[in-house]
């Protein structure tokens, strides 16, 4: 069987072709290889698998990001609505993955491709919803836009448009949890184009060195920006790297939440008992390009077929359906209540004003000055 | 910052200090008043105490860990600086010499800058980055330049430049205490400077004039304010009286104190060490004309180096810095009928 999606490689004779692996035998090294049961859904031999209610609150969460993103498409399409959209449709399973390892209270630092890790993570979606449209009641009042949403209130407190510079922050943000000993950790969530920017590699020595309680999260979607994995970088695998900075490295399945959860959940446990880092890659893919509009005349299509195929939210449906969580009418009512809910806010959303003049040079700096 | 207790002994009037030893102990006391308190940089931590010296016996004093020496990694620096404040500390991160700017500096004009402002308040970033600029020693073209312009372009930054020793520790304090990225520039050839320390606070934003005049304003900062100050005493015979006007903190920058003194001088030459082509010399030449152009008896006119890179040989160097004979000359033809650039 089938099931570790290892990317794509140009061969020597100039064709790409699909690398995967099975339950054994992984090319490359460092690969967390998961026991593939549908019974046991445990993917790591020493994190124990999510209950039940777990798992269907995984489901709901990548529900809701593809309903979310079905949403905004389908506005942006029909004219409704105007904005640059990075669209996380495809990266599901990563966000739901390593946010059910997480708690309220650590820290998450991510990316422009963000919406599913602001959702994922529990950022609420009309405050999200109305930054992403530019109106007052946004997480940062209409004035961060898609690329900079922020909530404190989930941990989320950062959101770059610049690629990689979120590592750095990463690192000081677990150095505060680290000088405060509140046992947070610090997870960043950066695509598989940033690990080609110096930031990446300051960042994971400075956490190796100060041994900080942070894990480095790479969502290999395959491309960086329209340059495919194989063109950008000969590393077969980002999580090699680790071994530069002498700290751990693993490669999981990034379709499959379980095992992004249970790798989180390792590197997590590894950073609060003053470990430090880990280097976590997620294999996955970005179904719909690098940003709105995008023709992906780059991608072959008999990848972006497969990557269909691979689809982790139908996935992730058919394993609750064949592990008897929910029947088909209790996925569907799930699915259903998302896109109602997604729609029902958009609306409201879409009603409400932008934010007044009295903005424009308010939060430029603090009010008062020190002294 | 009020409370010092515990820490460095309170300066009693009248102590001469040089500026190395006013910052010290403005981190000192900070690191003492405040948990919150974070130092890091490159070799920060003793034995050394930063190559200037300026951290010595902070990290004996306060442990390691918060006083810390980090990579040559100017970006992790900044980043975790940045990501430290949003945690909930004050870091105070050093960045060796202000052309490592280049280095950090998405970190800084893409971040510390913008965080509250793209948050709508949420992600205030209260952090201090001091950093030293070489220019006279003689060290060559990239340890030697003063880039405030490239950062008071950035909204959301705040720069200071202190001149004197109680400057010095005061408006480090305030930077440390504010809740903005302050960006705090150590002029090298100024650090063993002696002065009169006392514990005035002196808030951002404040210009102060260091010598009253009636003729001409000099606008300036740093190290060149003593520039200032020593051709202004040696005009004072008989020659213009020259107000010395010491911006201090350029962002925010005192307009109030600035148009006061222009519009009663009616004269006004800025000095700095940076270059003059799109300097900040040019912002205060650009704001001084459009609110005075009426009440103005001449032109402003602007003196800094010359626009190369800053050479290595000790005769051009200081024909590349702008030294007292360029200000005369520029005092003498704004204060000469038909006045023209010097």
């Amino acid at each position: 069987m089938v099931d570790l999606y290892l990317g794509w490689r140009t061969g020597q004779d100039g064709q790409r072709r699909l690398q995967t692996a099975g339950v054994s035998g992984t090319p490359g090294t460092r690969t967390m290889v998961m026991a593939r049961s549908l019974r046991s859904v445990s993917r790591s031999g020493t994190v124990a698998g999510p209950d039940e209610e777990t798992m269907k609150s995984i489901f709901r969460t990548m529900a809701l990001i593809a309903a979310c993103d079905d949403a905004l498409r389908s506005a942006i399409s029909a004219g409704t609505i105007t904005l640059a959209y990075y669209s996380p449709r495809g990266q599901e399973a990563v966000a739901a993955g390593f946010a059910a390892a997480l708690g309220p209270d650590d820290y998450l630092v991510t990316t422009y491709r963000g919406l599913h890790d602001h959702i994922a993570k529990g950022v609420p979606l009309r405050p999200l919803l109305a930054e992403m449209l530019g109106r007052a009641e946004g997480t940062g009042k209409g004035k961060g836009g898609p690329m900079h949403v922020v909530w404190p209130d989930a941990g989320l407190l950062l959101t770059t448009g610049v690629v990689g510079s979120g590592l750095p922050i990463a690192c000081g943000l677990a150095w505060a949890a680290q000088r405060h000993g509140d046992g947070r950790v610090a997870l960043v969530s950066f695509g598989d184009g940033a690990t080609n920017i110096g930031a990446f590699h300051e960042a994971c020595n400075l956490a190796a060195v100060w041994r900080l309680p942070v894990i480095f999260l790479c969502q290999n979607n395959g491309y960086g920006e329209h340059t495919a994995f194989a063109d950008h970088q000969r590393t077969a695998r980002v999580s090699d790297r680790a071994a530069a900075y002498a700290i751990p490295g693993v490669t999981v399945d990034g379709n499959d939440p379980l095992a992004v959860r249970a790798a989180v959940v390792e590197a997590a446990e590894r950073a609060r008992a003053g470990d430090g880092p880990t280097l976590v890659e997620a294999l996955t893919y970005r179904l719909y390009g690098h940003v709105f509009g995008d023709r992906m005349a780059y991608v072959p299509p008999d990848e972006l077929d497969d990557a269909w195929r691979r689809e982790p939210v139908g996935r992730f449906r058919r394993e609750l359906l064949e592990a008897g969580f929910l029947d088909e009418d209790g996925v569907r009512a799930v699915e259903e209540d998302c896109a109602r809910l997604v729609a029902a806010t958009l609306e409201e959303v879409l009603a409400l004003p932008e934010p007044g003049t009295d903005e424009l040079l308010t939060d430029v700096v603090a009010r008062s000055t020190g002294g | 910052m009020a409370d010092h207790s515990g820490t460095a002994p309170p300066a009693a009037a009248g102590d001469q200090v040089s500026v190395r030893a006013a910052l010290t102990r403005a981190l000192d006391e900070a690191l003492g008043a405040d948990e919150a308190v974070v130092l890091l940089g490159e070799d920060i931590a003793d034995p050394g105490g930063g190559v200037f010296g300026v951290t010595k016996g902070l990290s004996t004093k306060y442990g390691a860990d918060r006083v810390r020496d980090t990579p040559i990694s100017e970006q992790a620096i900044v980043g975790a600086a940045i990501g430290a404040a949003l945690g909930g500390l004050r870091p105070v991160a050093e960045i060796m010499f202000m052309d490592f700017l280049g280095l950090c500096l998405d970190q800084l004009a893409n971040h510390a800058a913008k965080l509250r402002y793209m948050s709508g308040g949420r992600t205030p970033v209260p952090m201090v980055l001091r950093t030293a600029v070489g220019g006279g020693l003689g060290v060559g073209a990239q340890h030697s330049q003063m880039l405030e312009s490239w950062l008071t372009h950035v909204p959301g930054l705040k720069v200071v430049v202190a001149s004197t020793p109680s400057d010095a520790h005061a408006l480090l304090l305030s930077s440390v205490v504010d809740d903005d990225p302050c960006v705090f520039i150590e002029q090298v050839p100024l650090l063993s400077r002696r002065g009169p320390l006392d514990d005035r606070p002196v808030p951002l934003g404040q210009a102060d004039v260091k010598r009253p005049g009636a003729d001409v304003t000099v606008v300036t900062y740093g190290r060149q304010v003593h520039d200032a100050l020593a051709v202004a005493e040696s005009l004072a015979p008989g020659g213009p009286d020259v107000e010395v006007l010491d911006l201090r903190t350029l962002a925010p920058l005192d307009v109030d104190a600035l148009l006061e003194s222009v519009r009663r001088t009616r004269r006004c030459v800025v000095l700095h060490e940076a270059v003059v082509t799109g300097g900040f010399g040019a912002e205060i030449a650009a704001f001084v004309s459009e609110a005075l152009f009426g009440r103005l008896l001449a032109p402003v006119l602007r003196v800094g180096a010359v626009d190369a890179p800053l050479p290595y040989a000790k005769a051009l160097e200081t024909l590349a810095l702008p030294g007292p004979a360029r200000l005369h000359a520029a005092i003498s033809a704004v204060t000469s009928s038909g006045a023209s650039p010097p």
